[in-house]
């Protein structure tokens, strides 16, 4: 179970977050203007990225507020977490979550 | 010969305890295990092995027992399989049972295996039993089956309970042996909050059956008395005796089983079984110790043979003694300090037959000058007795003669593999270390530290100042304030790293297991390694080496040492198999905790539910709640209570507990803008106390939800969804506004446990509730169909709904939660008069599937777009954008031979079609047949006296008029296409 | 290929076991193949095997990153069925059924195809009405599937707790009898072997890093840690990296890839006869040849490639078991471990030509993708010798998601009202 910084109560659980899918794709401002293809890519079309990947969690059983997240889905680790709008290397380094342990 | 020594160890020989194994009766003392009370009353034929039924002893005193598997318990509803005798803490009356054995242990006629071993090598089963191809299921499998498997599964319900508690602390401690008590010393003087967990039943770990060590000034046992004692009086310390840490989980959340009435024997009180900790914990330091390696030589299964470490600890910490004359096997010092202190105790050692060339040091001087006959270069190569060893023949290596040397007791020891299972598990580095012929932790990835024998410092001092040093670290870690560090002197006779993994005289004709419990011999490795299998994983899954209860424990380093022997690979070229969770077993009881029965799921309720189930409601769930689905009358089955309900609200007046329904309150000055975006129909021009009915795509252009919605002022809307879909609109609408249109000013709230709703539907639904109403006009002018009013319903507060899901004239009352019952006992007293009647969900589908009304779930399944089922009237076409409009558009969703809603009447209007049922339209096209469509809900209809379906079919309005069929298992049924409304298609009743 | 048999494992018995030859060889890679198939699991493999059986291309190489099986293939619960609610999904896993039915004998390799019967069980009206549509649909298309009442279902599966006190009572089943399972190492193995005996180069360890695309636009061949591979086509079949391997050629894809864990029990005698599966309370467990009961459930929140799973997952799966078979509460969890699915929007498969000439794309099982091995080997290697699809993998495309054209069985048994 994830340990998952919201950066408006702190860091809580898993279990209280809903995942949201992959940050940053906005909806087109006029979709009717769209083709197909160019529709069906912000449908569908995903990063899926294998490495440092931006995405949304919502925390659904605590503030109920969408957030971002940079996670690298090969270890599972939480590099930040930012508000919506917000700039992830805004995020100071006090404030991101602390990483890794003794190394020998 | 006497097997228990009369003082000595941890056994309180003032309880004597009475067990039966396999049904003969024994005794044993408090502190015992089954292993150790087995081994003082001399039984050392305990279990079978897996494939060739070999007689099998006790290999191990600790988890990574691989031959000693017992099923306990005399109560069906309490009897576990599988568990191993070594962890099995004896109580007064324990009553145990070997497995895999017919009909006796002694005599066991699937031994004939054994026999057949050569023809029943690794992987044969994938190259036989393929003819005749009908054998595989009647025959070959079933043979298999039978003969695979361990224990037997209980066949009653377990009556045991578990429990489950998330726990945080700053240090987590795995593992209570010297390393991971000093290191608990550290972080507990530090002020940190510590567990402290460990999987036996007493803290020390190989401290327990220490006889020399001098730590701190104290005789081994003394000090680890006065630590626990220590430990114990800390309030920021907590000790989890009995408790396996078995599975790490991302971001330092691990996973302990804690074993709480085992023990016990018959249960006392109301205590679990057990209990699941999960802990997220700062820092967590690993103290998990190693584990002392089996050596690989021909016949080194029988019972008798045992690691050198077990036979310490059944001597040291339980007086148990389990031989009378031994012949130590060994590639390590460690098993010489075994040998003494067997031979202090009276065993005979016939010799030490030592695989190095020339051992030397403290420990191989003490054994020759104990007078013990020590032989370099020696192995054991072969080993006889049927039930339990008799002699082992010795020899030089290279030599071609031996000797054969009597004995009832072979120790074994090949050095000891590092536990790193739960530091692998956290995705740390493992790396080879070629000395101790083992993988130790490298590079740590989450909050870790490894310390004393997991790492490989297996000298006591070592591993004590190691653990001390990694307590501090992790209070540091986490934040806190480490005590200054100190040094805990150590007094003890240190080993070498000596140890050996792979075979040896792997040359032997004989067979040598690698993997005990599944029956994996050198040969089959090397079987494997000829057929093409290289990589360590194909080899574990071709031979099942390490796949056995134990999980490898005792047997990966072997297996990994053979195939870098028969491949000429260095080991770490090898491989290594992934480490996974569970460390040891974990009862599945304890993963589902308290989550079972009525407690699996939560149960929502209505205020009216209460109301309901007093008179006799059947309840149906309909996600998490509980609906009334029908209110049978005495002697009623559903067709005929529905008949009667549908009949009383088509005639007078029925009244149905909506209240499940979805609510969400829309406000703020964009409300409707917001309101716009979401829903396919345009609410700008909707007047502050009307209604509409909404529908919801998502953004792939397929419905959603819908339901209806209330203006209740310009800036406020009431919106109503379907009974599973309220958390799924309302977690779509947040995400639209908090990500997509942030700028709206739009508040969502859910309402759905504010409002109770009271349906009121029929003819006479008006006069039922005209009296009970303040300050609202209920006549057809003042309050038309569609309409919503605020005011007070026998006082209370209400909106007020002019709606109507039957065709009847209608109404949905909303009144706050807690006010429910008591406006429907109100209601349901002042329908008296028109003989009121209370339906459920199958009437309330009947009744609007008589109306052509959609149930999203039921004519939708997620690939249906408005048009299909006759909603394009709900389409805004003047909105510029909707969620969902764009993909409207999309090529497949525009063809006109999409499936579209139509009615369905029988020909035979007696009879009611299946729903799910599938159309066609040549009843004689053979099979695969082309269908066309589906029946989507069906029901008799009591007010039209006969049935009515209605259906999605491809391009079905163009269809309305001709005839299709519909090809049951018993025969076919054939149908009239009509328009989807069967029922006052005028809509006249509405107005009533 | 020395053939296996009765007859052979008695005669290399009794030669002590060591003429056994090598049941596929290890081959340095030829600089160019007509086709290499990226992906050694058991849909790799075993479009290999079809293309030099079936289709007559025998200069076929597949590359394996790891070692063969050891993705999916060698992580799932083996469940095999064909009951799928909608023509085209119906077609393509009956077809693959079908083969699953002869597969041993076709490969000479034991596959231990076992037709336990595959029961899926409702717990809600809206369950009994789902089913019963599979079940007719089903019908019609000449695939069996048939609806138990509670009592048949506890006669066809003892274990259940039938009548007990659940909180989602058992309504009900639909039972497919030809379903089951199979040994699914020995299916990766099976393939392997039979592949390699037609000429097909099997090359372990040899991770694909770059698809090189001529001028012209077209597959060239690919770069791997074991140098460079010319190839005529290239077909790509690596369930979990599909989306990083197509990214390779500039290729985006309708793909997420989620973390899907599974489990075992202890191994104990036979006490659970068949396949059962529920949706509703999310768990499926059937008891395999070895006597561990293996069981599975759905996949975690969030898109992951680390091929592990969270401890609530297993939680809500082991007490939906618990409840399903109250006995099988004392048993213990052996193992649990987890794989990487792909998972696209109608969660049902792509096997299909892609926009890049010679390229072809079989992916998106999602969380089924064991039982489909034979038929989407098949297909896949149809699709790839002929340079188009097989009718029955026709719908399966890219361009049905531009379109809108679902294949969405899961949709399909969407939420009650």
């Amino acid at each position: 179970m994830l340990l998952i910084k919201c950066p408006f109560c702190g860091p809580r659980p898993e279990i209280e977050f809903a995942y949201g899918g992959q940050a940053h794709i906005e909806r087109p401002k006029d979709p009717m203007s769209l083709d197909d293809e160019a529709w069906a890519e912000y449908l569908y079309i995903r990063n899926n990225t294998r490495g440092v990947h931006s995405e949304r969690w919502r925390h659904i059983n605590g503030c109920a507020r969408f957030f971002n997240v940079r996670r690298d889905t090969i270890s599972d680790e939480i590099l930040v977490t930012y508000k919506v709008g917000e700039a992830p290397d805004a995020v100071p380094e006090k404030d991101r979550p602390t990483k890794g342990g003794a190394v020998r | 010969m006497k097997y228990r020594l009369s003082s000595g160890g941890q056994v309180d020989r003032s309880k004597p305890l009475r067990f039966s194994f396999d049904g003969k009766g024994y005794s044993g003392f408090a502190g015992d295990t089954l292993a150790s009370a087995l081994i003082a009353n001399g039984v050392h034929l305990v279990g079978r092995s897996f494939k060739y039924h070999r007689p099998r002893g006790f290999m191990s005193a600790g988890s990574d027992e691989p031959n000693a598997l017992v099923g306990v318990g005399d109560d069906e509803a309490r009897y576990t399989p599988n568990l191993r005798a070594t962890q099995v803490e004896l109580f007064d009356g324990l009553v145990a049972e070997s497995q895999n054995r017919w009909p006796s242990l002694s005599l066991d006629f699937g031994g004939a295996n054994d026999a057949l071993s050569r023809f029943l090598t690794a992987g044969f089963y994938y190259k036989t039993f393929m003819w005749p191809a009908a054998a595989w299921k009647r025959l070959y499998e079933p043979m298999i089956r039978r003969a695979a498997g361990l224990g037997r599964a209980p066949t009653a319900a377990d009556a045991d309970r578990y429990t489950q508690l998330y726990s945080h602390c700053d240090v987590l401690i795995v593992g209570a042996g010297p390393a991971g008590l000093a290191a608990a010393l550290a972080a507990g003087r530090s002020g940190a909050k510590t567990i402290v967990c460990d999987e036996q039943d007493r803290m020390g770990g190989t401290l327990l059956s220490e006889r020399e060590a001098i730590i701190d000034g104290l005789p081994a046992a003394d000090w680890l008395a006065r630590t626990l004692q220590e430990l114990g009086s800390l309030s920021n310390v907590t000790l989890l005796p009995r408790t396996t840490a078995f599975g790490w989980y991302p971001h330092n959340f691990l996973g302990l089983s804690e074993r709480v009435t085992d023990h016990l024997g018959r249960k006392e009180g109301n205590l679990p079984r057990e209990r699941m900790w999960q802990v997220r914990a700062k820092e967590v330091v690993l103290a998990t110790g190693a584990i002392e390696r089996p050596l690989v030589f021909p016949d080194n299964d029988r019972p008798g043979i045992m690691m050198a470490e077990a036979a310490r600890t059944y001597l040291n910490r339980y007086g148990a003694v389990p031989g009378s004359r031994a012949v130590v096997f060994t590639a390590c010092d460690s098993a010489y300090r075994a040998a003494l202190e067997l031979k202090g105790a009276g065993v005979h050692i016939a010799a030490i037959a030592d695989v190095r060339p020339a051992p030397e040091g403290p420990w191989v001087e003490r054994a020759r000058a104990a007078g013990i006959d020590v032989r370099p270069s020696t192995l054991v190569t072969a080993t006889h007795g049927r039930l339990h060893i008799s002699h082992a023949d010795l020899a030089s290596e290279g030599a071609s003669s031996s000797e054969t040397v009597p004995c009832d007791l072979l120790l074994m020891s090949g050095g000891f593999t590092p536990s790193v299972h739960l530091f692998s598990q956290s995705r740390g580095k493992l790396g080879y270390d070629e000395a101790l012929k083992s993988y130790i932790p490298q590079k740590s990835v989450e909050n870790e530290r490894s310390v004393g024998g997991c790492r490989g410092l297996f000298d006591l001092g070592a591993s004590i100042a190691d653990g001390f040093g990694g307590g501090l670290g992790a209070v540091r870690g986490a934040g806190g304030t480490p005590v200054t560090e100190q040094k805990i002197p150590v007094f003890v006779q240190s080993f070498g790293q000596d140890g050996f993994i792979g075979a040896l005289n792997g040359k032997s004709r004989r067979r040598a297991w690698v993997d005990f419990q599944n029956d994996v011999t050198v040969k089959d490795i090397e079987l494997a390694t000829r057929e093409g299998f290289r990589s360590i994983e194909h080899v574990k899954r071709y031979t099942t080496t390490g796949m056995a209860t134990d999980q490898g424990k005792t047997s990966n380093m072997n297996a990994l040492g053979i195939v870098s022997h028969a491949l000429d690979l260095p080991v770490p070229k090898v491989g290594l198999t992934t480490f996974r969770p569970p460390y040891t077993p974990v009862t599945f009881g304890s993963f589902a905790g308290q989550s079972r029965g009525k407690l699996f799921d939560p149960v929502r309720q209505t205020s009216i539910h209460d109301w309901a189930a007093e008179h006799g409601a059947v309840f149906e769930d309909v996600s998490l709640w509980k609906r009334a689905h029908y209110f049978p009358r005495q002697g009623e089955d559903m067709h005929a209570a529905v008949r009667r309900e549908c009949a009383a609200v088509r005639n007078s007046v029925g009244i149905f507990d909506a209240t499940t329904l979805g609510k969400i309150e829309v406000v703020g000055k964009d409300a409707a803008e917001f309101m716009n975006r979401m829903y396919t129909n345009a609410w700008t021009k909707l007047e502050p106390g009307r209604l509409r009915y909404g529908l919801m795509l998502r953004e792939d252009g397929f419905i959603t939800d819908d339901g209806v919605v209330g203006r209740m002022a310009t800036d406020r809307f009431h919106v109503t969804t379907t009974t599973g879909g309220a958390a799924r609109v309302l977690a779509l609408m947040e995400d639209y506004l908090q990500t997509e249109w942030s700028d709206l000013d739009v508040w969502l709230t859910s309402t759905t446990e504010q409002w109770a709703v009271i349906a009121l539907q029929g003819p006479n639904a008006r006069k039922v509730l005209e009296p009970l109403v303040e300050g609202i006009d209920l006549s057809r002018e003042a309050m038309p169909h569609m309409s919503v009013r605020e005011g007070r319903i026998c006082g209370v507060p209400t909106r007020l709904f002019r709606v109507s899901f039957t065709g009847e004239l209608g109404f949905e009352i909303n009144v706050p939660m807690g006010y429910g019952r008591g406006v429907w006992e109100a209601i349901y007293a002042a329908g008296k008069p028109f003989d009121i009647t209370p339906y459920g969900t199958e009437t309330m589908h009947v009744l609007r599937a008589e109306k052509g009304y959609i149930i999203v779930g039921q004519e939708t399944d997620g690939t249906v777009t408005p048009d299909d089922v006759g909603l394009a009237w709900a389409v805004g076409k003047t909105k510029k954008d909707f969620v969902g409009k764009r993909s409207l558009a999309r090529p497949a969703m525009t063809r006109d031979d999409r499936k579209q809603l139509v009615g369905l009447l029988t020909v035979d209007p007696k009879v009611v079609l299946e729903e799910g049922a599938q159309i066609v339209v040549d009843p004689r096209e053979p099979v695969p047949m082309t269908m066309i469509g589906h029946v989507t809900s069906s029901y008799w209809s009591a007010a039209l006296g006969r049935s009515v379906a209605l259906a999605l079919v491809r391009g079905g309005r163009a269809r309305i008029g001709k005839r299709l069929h519909v090809p049951m298992a018993a025969g076919n049924i054939e149908v009239e296409v009509v328009t989807p409304v069967f029922y006052d298609t005028e809509g006249k009743r509405l107005d009533g | 290929m020395k053939r296996f048999s009765a007859i052979s494992v008695v005669r290399e018995a009794l030669r002590g076991n060591s003429a056994w030859p090598r049941q596929w060889r290890s081959p340095e890679p030829k600089p160019r193949y007509d086709v290499v198939i990226v992906g050694g699991g058991g849909h790799g493999l075993a479009t290999a095997f079809y293309l030099a059986d079936r289709y007559g291309v025998r200069n076929v190489a597949v590359l394996e990153k790891g070692w063969i099986g050891g993705g999916n293939t060698g992580r799932n619960t083996t469940i095999i069925r064909s009951n799928y609610l909608f023509d085209e999904s119906a077609r393509m896993y009956e077809h693959a059924l079908k083969l699953w039915e002869g597969l041993s004998r076709q490969l000479n390799y034991n596959v231990m195809y076992s037709a336990r019967g595959v029961l899926m069980l409702a717990h809600n009206i809206h369950d009994v009405q789902s089913f019963k549509r599979h079940v007719h649909a089903n019908r019609l298309n000449g695939i069996d599937n048939e609806w138990l009442s509670p009592q048949e279902c506890k006669e066809y599966c003892p274990p259940l707790n039938v009548g007990g006190e659940m909180r989602y009572p058992i309504l009900g089943g639909a039972l497919q009898r030809r379903g089951g399972t199979a040994r699914h190492d020995a299916v990766a193995w099976g393939y392997a072997r039979a592949a390699d005996a037609l000429g097909v180069d099997i090359i372990e360890n040899c991770e694909v890093t770059g698809i090189r695309r001529a001028v012209s636009g077209g597959v060239e061949g690919l770069e791997t840690t074991r140098g460079f591979i010319r190839a005529g086509k290239v077909g790509v079949v690596a369930a979990g990296n599909t989306s990083v391997v197509m990214n390779m050629a500039g290729v985006r894809l309708p793909l997420e890839s989620f973390p899907l864990q599974a489990l075992v029990s202890e191994p104990v005698k036979p006490a659970f006869p068949c396949v059962v599966m529920s949706n509703t309370i999310h768990a499926y467990i059937s008891q395999s040849d070895k006597g561990e009961m293996v069981i599975g459930a759905g996949t975690d929140a969030y898109t992951s490639y680390s091929q592990r799973g969270a401890l609530h997952i297993a939680n809500h799966t082991l007490d939906a078991i618990c409840e399903l078979a109250p006995m099988f509460r004392r048993l213990r969890m052996l193992r649990n471990w987890g794989g990487v699915v792909d998972v696209t929007p109608d969660r049902s498969p792509i096997v299909a030509k892609t926009s890049v000439p010679g390229l072809y794309l079989n992916c998106g099982w999602g969380t089924g993708g064991f039982k489909a091995t034979p038929g989407s080997g098949d297909l896949f290697a149809f699709t790839i010798a002929k340079d188009e699809a097989h009718p029955i993998n026709a719908p399966f495309t890219i361009e049905r998601f531009r379109e809108g054209v679902m294949i969405d069985e899961a949709a399909a048994a969407a939420v009650a009202h």
